[in-house]
């Protein structure tokens, strides 16, 4: 049902928008559409192939099952924040190392999940990857080469704490 | 080439910085279209009522199939069809999903709203749902007066009859290959944009060709080719040949647009994908197979219902043809009968699918394998390898006329039996039935080519876990404590895999006869631009419409190649646009084309362009145009690389000083070029046809495991071996292989399109609709051989399809091996393998 405006306020990859939306606008479609950040893609709108992940304070969640109002107040990150203008994070550099991606479009919300969950289980085992991954549908790949990006990165940045 | 350098997409899609169709915005202002859509699978529409809806907040107006018919003719067929195909439903829905009306709107919740405001009085008719039912004699197929076939016809190579009676045995059986999609994570999206002026059209999809079906979407609006502008965006989010289907929603679009006075876009959603895109045809075959007492595979009779649902869209039935120089597979085969019926249901209309009637192929005819090697009493690997075609058979003329054009079939055989440890895991296999040791452990490990990963990594267990004194694979298994009765099965599967698709094999669906009176049709043929700015930069364009397959970093290579640049140095696009590029009808993406024809179209491209600078260069060089070398960037006269001129200097002078040109060269440095495969003419009278132009070869080892409680599927070890002639990239290769053997894996073991007995779909959504993920996909160990293609110019074959084509017979091998049993329904889940066992008794309590 339509109902009047609200104003959502957040604060998206560190810059702060206002806007005005109707309460059932999804957060997805808030994102790409109001906002033009379209690295977040939707690929179900019944939140299980996970393209639409992005972090709402820290934590994965899907932005089709979540009306932008919810969102108002939170802190969100969506993939155009994770590489900086000159370089990529060291998980998307693993990603293209391991051609973790074919036609690219789930990779967004994998890298978000992966995010979330390596903040949680810096070094999972090749089955905690497998699983973390399960929430995600991937048609061209098979999975194993984003497995391997998840794994060596995570391998790589372990070493890189141990030389810290 | 041949180097396996970094993608150059990858960094803008890691970024979101990808330019899909949804997330770009070429026509300010569209209007977002909702379509209403058909409830029962088959019904009158006695009418449609859109005043509400059309005066709905928001709307800016609704057209109906009745509309949508007054300014299109029905989308073109492939072959003669008694029910026209319109994209919006007209007089009668014939498959539940099936788009009625569309609705125009501000947004897509406002479209969305309005849509449920639009009230259709259907008069609910009876559905046809089985294909068999459709294929009896007499099947009526409500408004179709010549009932639900629209195609039946036989065909005879050699002396199959003969051949069966001269065979010491004759195996028939009935194979099923289920209803699946591609379902690529990336939806459908159109925009489109009538401009009244001068009565045209720019629509803009995420279609993926053939553009054959531009010219059937033209057609369709009543527009010359030239009114219909189509252009792709740069990056399309997988298709796997179902995206072909998207032409139905750009002449759907396209009219509303026309109808409406304003342009218009559409994302298809998921439920909409799922009910209404393109589905693999449902195939039933009763295969035939006559084998001599040593083994020889002497004839095959295949006698097929091909189900292609509500109407016959074009391509179709081509899923059917795409396979019928192949029918034969790998094996020595001389005599061979056909008849294939082509039958309407009210079912999703079906299309491309990976594999494209491969799967369905291959499973009746290495299941047959795996039965006749029981009965024969010898090893499935031991026939296999009598009857494979020798590597100095080649190229082979099948008994349908297909040309094979190179390949080791034995040695492909050799090295999958050798990875997988195969005359060890026999060994282990017996004892677990045996319900004894396994004799030899240590053996498993010394019998493998690679000693690499071990069985799957044995799902579920940490490590590596070595039996005693040794670090056998199986015995990690044994390591587990399921040692006795264990219910282990290994599956082989080899297929042949066509690619670079004739453009006239379809039309196999007519007679002889028939065929003469149309124009025939034949080849494959592509287009590819090479340009070199000013400045020395080069710019290429291609048709081939990537959907994340890395064409641009191949055609990158290809072209560095041919101009001693790097692949950094050289800028492809993949966006592709009708009316600025240049293309043919069979241009696109799909029958594994890249490799084969699409990269070699950027290559001789490339190669004129470089003709052209040695020309320019060999003034300066004061040499000969063939002794002149492109390297590193700079033209030097061969063996003396320290001097020359600079590509930049050259390109400079040929642009800014065209006067100083030598005569004898071309004005300009950009060329288009045309390459064409070899061997692909019309089918001729005898209803011969080379389907493809490169048939590349792939054996499958699968090695399973049954639960005996749970009746759980695990796949403990899988080796696949290609030969897909040279590779172009081998990383991109490989990641063909592992995408197409998890849309193999998925039909064979979870996806599958049902309906209930209404002919309401009842996988509408992703859950139900059951993708593997990675918990579920196994880990594949991937092998190469390359035997170059002497028909393609560059020697590379097709692989995208190959492990579509055999995952779904290897693993339906593997799980008949393990139970014992003859018949086994895909898709292979829990609860079939259950009732299986529970029919074998082979189910255990705790």
């Amino acid at each position: 049902m339509r109902g009047d405006s609200v104003e959502v306020n957040v604060v998206v990859n560190g810059r702060v928008y206002s806007e005005v939306v109707e309460p059932r606008l999804l957060l997805s479609d808030f994102l790409r559409h109001r906002l033009g950040l379209t690295g977040t893609h939707v690929g179900c709108e019944h939140g299980v192939c996970g393209a639409c992940t992005v972090l709402l304070d820290g934590e994965a969640v899907r932005s089709c099952l979540l009306f932008a109002v919810q969102a108002d107040g939170w802190r969100i990150e969506t993939v155009e924040g994770l590489a900086d203008l000159e370089k990529l994070h060291p998980l998307q550099e693993s990603f293209r190392e391991h051609f973790a991606l074919q036609c690219g479009f789930c990779t967004a919300g994998i890298l978000m999940s992966a995010v979330d969950c390596l903040q949680k289980n810096p070094i999972p085992s090749r089955d905690e990857i497998a699983e973390l991954l399960s929430g995600h549908l991937c048609r061209c790949t098979g999975y194993l080469p984003i497995i391997d990006a998840v794994e060596a990165y995570a391998h790589g940045e372990q070493e890189t704490g141990r030389r810290q | 080439m041949g180097q396996s350098v970094p993608r150059v997409e990858d960094e803008a899609l890691l970024r979101g910085r990808g330019r899909f169709l949804d997330d770009l915005n070429p026509v300010p202002g569209a209007a977002q279209v909702a379509f209403v859509r058909s409830p029962f699978a088959h019904a009158r529409i006695d009418s449609v009522d859109v005043k509400a809806a059309a005066e709905a907040p928001g709307v800016m107006g609704v057209v109906t199939g009745a509309q949508l018919a007054a300014v299109c003719a029905p989308m073109g067929a492939v072959i003669p069809c008694d029910v026209p195909y319109y994209p919006l439903a007209v007089g009668s829905a014939r498959y539940a999903g099936e788009p009625v009306a569309a609705v125009a709107a501000r947004d897509r919740y406002r479209a969305e709203d309005a849509g449920e405001l639009v009230v259709v009085d259907y008069s609910p008719l009876e559905p046809l749902l089985d294909p068999l039912v459709a294929a009896g004699v007499g099947a009526a197929y409500i408004g179709a007066p010549s009932g639900a076939v629209v195609s039946d016809r036989t065909f005879n190579y050699g002396d199959p009859d003969a051949a069966f009676e001269a065979a010491d045995l004759v195996l028939q059986r009935r194979f099923r290959f289920p209803r699946w999609s591609g379902a690529p994570v990336e939806c459908a999206c159109v925009v489109a944009d009538w401009n009244p002026a001068d009565r045209s059209l720019t629509a803009w999809a995420n279609f993926q060709g053939p553009f054959t079906l531009h010219t059937v979407a033209a057609a369709a609006l009543g527009l010359p080719a030239s009114k219909l502008r189509l252009i792709t965006p740069p990056d399309s989010g997988g298709s796997f040949g179902v995206k072909a289907s998207v032409v139905s929603y750009i002449v759907a679009l396209g009219a509303v647009s026309r109808i409406l006075g304003i342009p218009v876009r559409w994302t298809e959603d998921r439920s909409e994908h799922l009910a209404s895109s393109s589905m693999a045809t449902e195939r039933i075959t009763d295969l035939t197979a006559g084998f001599s007492a040593e083994g020889r595979l002497l004839a095959l009779r295949y006698d097929t219902v091909e189900d292609v649902g509500a109407y016959l869209r074009a391509p179709e039935p081509a899923s059917l043809y795409r396979m019928h120089g192949t029918l034969t597979g790998a094996y020595r085969v001389e005599h061979l009968a056909v008849r294939n019926r082509v039958v309407l249901t009210n079912r999703c209309p079906t299309g491309l699918n990976r594999g494209f009637g491969g799967p369905q192929m291959y499973l009746p005819l290495e299941r047959t394998m795996a039965l006749a090697a029981a009965r024969l009493e010898l090893d499935p690997a031991e026939l296999a390898r009598r009857n494979l075609l020798r590597a100095d058979e080649f190229p082979h003329r099948t008994a349908s006329g297909g040309l094979y054009d190179s390949g080791d079939y034995h040695a492909c055989l050799d090295d999958a039996l050798a990875a997988i440890g195969y005359e060890q895991i026999r060994r282990e296999q017996a004892a677990a039935r045996s319900g004894g040791p396994a004799e030899n452990c240590r053996a498993v490990a010394d019998g493998r080519a690679d000693g690499g990963s071990v069985l799957g990594g044995v799902r579920g267990v940490d490590g590596v876990v070595g039996c005693e004194g040794g670090g056998s694979t199986l015995g990690g298994v044994q390591g587990v404590g399921r040692s006795n009765g264990r219910l282990l099965g290994i599956g082989l599967a080899c297929v042949v895999e066509p690619s670079v698709s004739n453009m006239g094999y379809v039309s196999l669906a007519e007679p002889p006869e028939r065929r003469r009176v149309g124009l025939p049709k034949s080849g494959n043929s592509e287009a590819a631009g090479v340009a070199m700015n000013p400045l020395g930069g080069v710019t290429v364009r291609l048709s081939t419409v990537p959907q994340g397959q890395g064409h641009r970093t191949v055609a990158a290579q290809v072209v560095a190649d041919e101009l001693g640049l790097r692949p950094d140095q050289v800028d492809v696009l993949s966006g592709f646009d009708t009316h600025s590029d240049a293309w043919t009808v069979s241009s696109g993406n799909y029958s594994s084309r890249f490799s084969g024809i699409g990269a070699a179209a950027a290559s001789e491209a490339a190669r004129r362009l470089a003709d052209r600078l040695r020309s320019i260069a060999a003034e300066h060089l004061e040499c000969a145009p063939s002794d002149v070398v492109l390297r590193d960037g700079r033209a030097s006269v061969a063996g003396h690389p320290a001097g020359g001129v600079s590509l930049r200097r050259l390109a400079g002078q040929a642009h800014w000083n065209p006067e100083s040109l030598p005569a004898d060269v071309e004005v300009g440095l950009a060329v288009t070029a045309f390459v064409s495969a070899p061997n692909l003419q019309p089918p001729n009278d005898n209803d011969e046809v080379v389907a493809a132009a490169a048939h590349g070869f792939v054996v499958d080892i699968a090695v399973v495991e049954v639960d005996p409680h749970t009746a759980e599927l695990s796949v403990l070890d899988y080796v696949t071996v290609h030969d897909a002639g040279t590779l172009l990239h081998p990383r991109l290769a490989d990641g063909q292989v592992l995408g197409s053997f998890a849309h193999g894996f998925g039909p064979a073991t979870g996806e599958r399109v049902v309906y209930d007995k209404e002919g309401t779909l009842l996988t509408g959504s992703f859950m139900d609709y059951l993708c593997p993920t990675a918990a579920e996909v196994p880990p594949l160990r991937i092998l190469h051989r390359e035997t170059p293609s002497p028909f393609t110019p560059l020697g590379a074959k097709g692989l995208g399809e190959g492990n579509t084509m055999s995952a779904p017979s290897a693993l339906a091998n593997a799980v008949c091996d393990a139970l014992g049993i003859d018949d086994i329904e895909l898709p292979m889940s829990a609860p079939g393998i259950w009732e299986a066992m529970r029919v074998k008794g082979l189910l255990r309590s705790e």
